[in-house]
């Protein structure tokens, strides 16, 4: 799990254009929208983007995003089940 | 009723002056990105959106941020400062990106956050948003530089008291080739605009002379 959250926090900081922003910064628990990270609307657009292209997931649900992309924790729990499914 | 350009600022052939200083100069440049990023860090400014804009907002922002940084808050009044930008290759930039993320049917994945940038104005949104800015705003579409038509829509504005100061000018982006000149106009009521750089008029002229600023060598270093 620790391998996958690194490996996302590169992703979104590539997917997301965070560039003043590093690995160590990221509180995998930290929330990603409003306080935290302070992503938008489009980034969370992005965050989509980011699950289909690079783990394959697609979203069916959009009432899912909110759960799902809590921090980078939810996102990588949520990837390590999908996984198991597929 | 006299209007003057009280600021402005120039970017062009790697180098960026604003009010007669040449304040930044990179003799050669990789990429544009690069460019702007090491404008934007020697400039110290705080604004994260900066690094997610594409490269007309980058642009734009940049010369709006040189622009008003010495301005003090307050001294325009809510929604009394327009913005009117102008360039001949619109969005094309980022249209093209985004036409690169659509055009393979095995990898589609268009990218929300390119999308949101195929259209021109959106740098004066960029704009508006870090200035808070509420007045008018119009981007131009023309083949090449167009000071005639600049002058036209910014005087309507400033004559019909539709805004009480306008930023103004040129912002042309496509590949790793720009150019912009963006402009600060205000009325002239009583006598007592100052700027640091003597004065200068709003005219053809005035404007065609800071497009060319570097064949002019006005500035100091």
């Amino acid at each position: 799990m620790e391998e996958l959250i690194n490996k996302l926090k590169k992703e979104v900081i590539t997917q997301l254009n965070l560039e003043d922003i590093s690995v160590e910064d990221i509180n995998p628990d930290s929330p990603l929208f409003g306080e935290g990270l302070g992503l938008d609307s489009i980034d969370a657009l992005e965050l989509i983007v980011l699950l289909e292209k690079n783990y394959g997931i697609k979203i069916e649900d959009p009432k899912d995003g909110k759960k799902i992309f809590f921090s980078i924790r939810t996102m990588a729990e949520y990837i390590t089940e999908h996984q198991k499914k597929a | 009723m006299e209007k003057l350009i009280t600021a402005y600022t120039y970017i062009g052939e790697g180098k960026v002056v604003v009010n007669k200083q040449l304040i930044f100069y990179q003799e050669k440049i990789a990429t544009f990105a690069e460019f702007i990023k090491a404008l934007y860090k020697q400039e110290q400014i705080s604004y994260p959106k900066f690094y997610k804009m594409d490269s007309l907002s980058k642009l734009g922002f940049m010369c709006a941020e040189l622009l008003l940084r010495h301005e003090k808050p307050g001294r325009f009044k809510p929604g009394s400062l327009a913005v009117v930008l102008a360039n001949s290759s619109s969005s094309l930039e980022t249209d093209l990106t985004y036409q690169d993320s659509i055009k393979n049917r095995s990898a589609y994945f268009p990218s929300p956050s390119v999308f949101v940038y195929t259209l021109a104005n959106i740098v004066i949104g960029e704009i508006c948003i870090r200035h808070s800015l509420k007045g008018e705003n119009a981007f131009l579409v023309s083949e090449k530089f167009n000071p005639r038509q600049l002058l036209d829509h910014v005087s309507d504005l400033l004559d019909n008291n539709r805004a009480g100061a306008c930023i103004c000018g040129w912002v042309e982006i496509l590949g790793n080739t720009f150019k912009a000149m963006v402009a600060l106009v205000e009325k002239e009521n009583d006598g007592t605009l100052k700027t640091s750089f003597g004065s200068m008029p709003f005219t053809e002229a005035s404007l065609n002379e800071l497009m060319n600023l570097t064949e002019k060598s006005i500035w100091k270093n």
